[in-house]
């Protein structure tokens, strides 16, 4: 015999309640869907990690000395990457491995050594940091250390990166600057499924080993129609997604979205549009066309999950000032996660969200 | 209705536990794992015991270390002798003197300041050449950096190894790494890479590779020593070897210290061998300053990795009776009088000249032959070594990518630029020029 005021304040509480929960579920960003095909014909809608599986499922079913690996690879992976695959293409050919990220990498090393092709998978990138020496020490430099008699090139290494929401220090890293770092490496992140179908099918064919970073958030929030055939996209090539006069905006992976926003933002509220730029390949970068879109609007910002100090912006920004110094019209801002590791319920605070990126523009604009 | 339901609820609970009360029949009996006997958890299946002890280095005898010969070069067991054509035999023994002799120059070399760096072999020529007598041309090798008779072995050249010692322009490696990291594609040898143990889990991966290509008969052979099996990466090759029933021969020299590093201070364990068991791998000791055990042993080895697609584990016991490199002076940790003892009671060249003798196919005039024309070999290669020039200062930037990235071609233009400007400063003439 609950009165009518006891009834509504169940009722509020209920709809607070509701209300948090969605915001502890929702994202800090849209998911902005590619409208362009790489390639003409035939498409399917494919969220990323469906988008990854079509790359890996091409790459086994056209290369049989292709093999895919890691730690519960076998029932589909922990993101269901590799579902269905092993029932396909059988235990010798996509299968678990013990837990040891070094023994994966190396494995993987002798494996390319040995002319397969091989796709290591990562379970986590918080987790390859055991994996560091081999990728860093080995694979990306057996090429030059042997004259070119051996290499490296048929080993591609995936993982999850970045934030998902929830992750923390363990689940949410974005490691691409150490690997950055390495010469004889390729990094590349996608932003979504065609992208990540495209490259991940290039980083798998290139002659040199490949760290491929996937965004983890992505691989259900970010759906396209993407082409069911076999295609690439360029490795070492940035793409440009809006064309404006006012400022460049670089990002890659989940950032690129967040960055497409605040260049709506702009657009409706400050009247200015920007050239906005998915870099898709950490190492090598697409210098050039960071540095034409920069010498054309004079101002520069930066964005990336990974912390500040040393973070892949700072490359960027070194490489801009020294290449557009007399072309810029404002210091090149960088719009990071902060210098600290990577929290759980402070996400909401850590994340270089669109109002961080947002006003930082302005304050670029308004230099 | 919260309120009737609980009511209800809670009248039933009341009635069923009277009921329990007052019945005589127990709680029933819980299945008992494996019987109570035999346990059987996902994790190991084992019997069980009410009495508790501890397992540990000396509860298992320890491994046995095989041989054929004693110090004598007498064969022991008939039966263990392998079945080695006199040429074959020759060959080998002609193989580790050669060896011996190029240790010997070489490392004078570094002394007299004409390469950098240099490491001797002194005491595994047995587990070389003993290996590498068993193996097949085309069975993959991975190596660490002594092993330098498996590359002589193999075919390589004295020629070819010093040019890589020396960086010059006929180094297959293109002068970019430091003496003793030899490569050959030809010869199925995997360029040596300075880190440890890390060629230990890509010998695993290779191996595996193998494995799938059909008819396949070829196995991989992965050296490394005490020190670095102490690395992770030997772990995880192990583990992953077993697991994934990986062809591979994974050859541990155990040669007693890893540079200063006696192996008392390495392992509590018994040696390496015993850590194949705990992973699941087939194993063996052997005694690594008897050619022919060793030789029987990876023989063994091979055929059974390449029958049944398995890993084998084999521990060759050895002595290393040189400085672990020419920046090292190992009296600083090691006494004199142990160093004679295992260079006189314990050479593999000793134990294998003595068992040639006996078998009449060597002899002091063949061996004072050999031994001249050893030393002349290598003295007449390090001469003309000497003469050639290093690689062109541009190979420093390639291979770095398959294609060279526009960035590097950047920097390439500016120190171009810059040896225009400042070219006596930079030992260009020891280059070859474009």
């Amino acid at each position: 015999m609950t009165s009518l005021s006891t009834k509504s304040i169940v009722f509020h509480k209920l709809i607070r309640n509701v209300n948090n929960y969605a915001k502890r579920m929702s994202s800090h960003f849209i998911y902005y869907p590619d409208k362009e095909r790489p390639v003409d014909g035939e498409t399917t809608k494919m969220n990323m990690m469906q988008a990854i599986n079509n790359a890996m499922d091409i790459t086994l079913k056209n290369d049989p000395t292709a093999v895919l690996f890691g730690e519960d690879v076998a029932f589909g992976g922990v993101f269901r990457c590799a579902l269905g695959l092993q029932e396909k293409y059988g235990k010798d050919r996509v299968f678990n491995t013990p837990l040891c990220e070094q023994g994966i990498a190396g494995f993987g090393i002798g494996l390319a050594t040995a002319g397969a092709t091989a796709i290591a998978e990562i379970q986590f990138a918080d987790y390859i940091f055991p994996a560091f020496d081999q990728i860093v020490n080995e694979a990306a430099k057996a090429r030059y250390r042997s004259g070119g008699e051996y290499d490296s090139g048929a080993l591609t290494v995936r993982a999850p990166c970045s934030a998902v929401g929830h992750g923390g220090l363990y689940h949410s890293q974005s490691p691409e600057a150490f690997f950055a770092h390495v010469p004889g490496l390729r990094v590349v992140v996608p932003r979504g499924p065609i992208a990540a179908k495209g490259l991940l099918l290039a980083c798998i064919r290139e002659r040199d080993p490949c760290v491929f970073l996937e965004p983890k958030i992505l691989y259900r929030s970010a759906a396209e129609e993407v082409p069911v055939e076999d295609y690439t996209l360029p490795l070492g090539k940035a793409q440009t997604l809006r064309v404006g006069a006012a400022a460049t905006l670089v990002g890659w992976g989940t950032q690129v979205h967040v960055l497409l926003e605040v260049a709506d933002m702009a657009r409706d509220k400050l009247g200015v549009t920007c050239d906005v730029i998915d870099l898709q390949s950490i190492l090598p970068w697409d210098e050039e066309t960071v540095c034409n879109s920069v010498k054309k609007t004079g101002r520069c910002l930066i964005s990336h999950e990974a912390p500040l100090t040393s973070g892949f912006g700072a490359e960027l920004a070194a490489t801009v000032q020294e290449e557009c110094f007399l072309h810029l019209e404002a210091p090149i801002a960088r719009v990071t996660g902060w210098d600290a590791p990577f929290p759980h319920v402070f996400e909401p605070f850590y994340l270089p969200d669109k109002w961080r990126c947002y006003q930082a523009l302005i304050q670029l604009i308004n230099y | 209705m919260a309120l009737k339901t609980g009511a209800s609820f809670v009248k039933l609970n009341a009635f069923r536990r009277a009921a329990r009360l007052l019945s005589t029949r127990t709680r029933p009996e819980t299945a008992q794992n494996g019987g109570g006997k035999i346990a059987k958890f996902p994790g190991a299946r084992a019997p069980y015991v009410s009495e508790m002890k501890f397992f540990n280095e000396t509860s298992y005898e320890p491994i046995p270390i095989y041989r054929v010969m004693d110090n004598n070069g007498q064969i022991i067991d008939k039966n263990e002798e392998p079945n080695l054509d006199k040429a074959t035999l020759i060959n080998m023994y002609k193989t580790m003197v050669q060896l011996s002799h190029m240790d010997k120059i070489l490392y004078e070399s570094q002394r007299q300041g004409r390469i950098s760096f240099y490491m001797t072999n002194y005491g595994e020529e047995g587990i070389h050449i003993g290996s590498a007598s068993a193996l097949s041309p085309k069975d993959l090798v991975f190596s660490q950096y002594r092993e330098v008779g498996v590359f002589l072995y193999r075919g390589m050249t004295v020629t070819e190894l010093v040019n890589q010692c020396y960086g010059n322009c006929e180094d297959p490696g293109k002068g970019r790494q430091m003496p003793v990291h030899y490569g050959s594609k030809h010869h199925n040898m995997v360029t040596i890479s300075s880190p440890l143990g890390t060629q230990m889990p890509q010998a695993v991966g290779a191996a595996y590779a193998y494995k799938r290509v059909p008819n396949n008969d070829r196995c991989v052979i992965c050296y490394f020593g005490d020190g670095a099996a102490s690395e992770g990466d030997a772990h995880a090759a192990f583990n992953f070897a077993a697991t994934l029933d990986c062809p591979v021969i994974m050859l541990c020299r155990n040669n007693g210290y890893a540079i200063s590093t006696p192996t008392s201070e390495q392992y509590r364990g018994d040696g390496i061998a015993s850590r194949g068991p705990a992973l699941g791998l087939h194993t063996l000791r052997v005694d690594g300053t008897d050619t022919l055990a060793v030789h029987n042993a990876v023989k063994r080895a091979r055929d059974f990795t390449v029958a049944n697609n398995k890993p084998v584990l084999i521990e060759a016991m050895a002595y290393r009776v040189g400085h672990h490199s020419t920046s090292d002076d190992s009296s600083a940790y090691r006494s004199v009088e142990e160093i004679q003892k295992w260079t006189k009671d314990e050479s593999p060249l000793q134990k294998f000249k003595l068992y040639l003798e006996h078998k009449g196919y060597w002899d002091a005039e063949t061996e004072k032959a050999w031994s001249k024309e050893a030393r002349d070999t290598v003295v007449r290669t390090m001469q003309e070594a000497e003469k050639k020039k290093k690689p062109n200062w541009k190979e420093m930037l390639e291979d770095v990518y398959y294609e060279m990235p526009p960035r590097l071609q950047k920097q390439m233009k500016q120190m171009e630029e810059h040896l225009k400007k400042y070219p006596e400063h930079y030992p260009l003439n020891q280059h070859e020029s474009d």
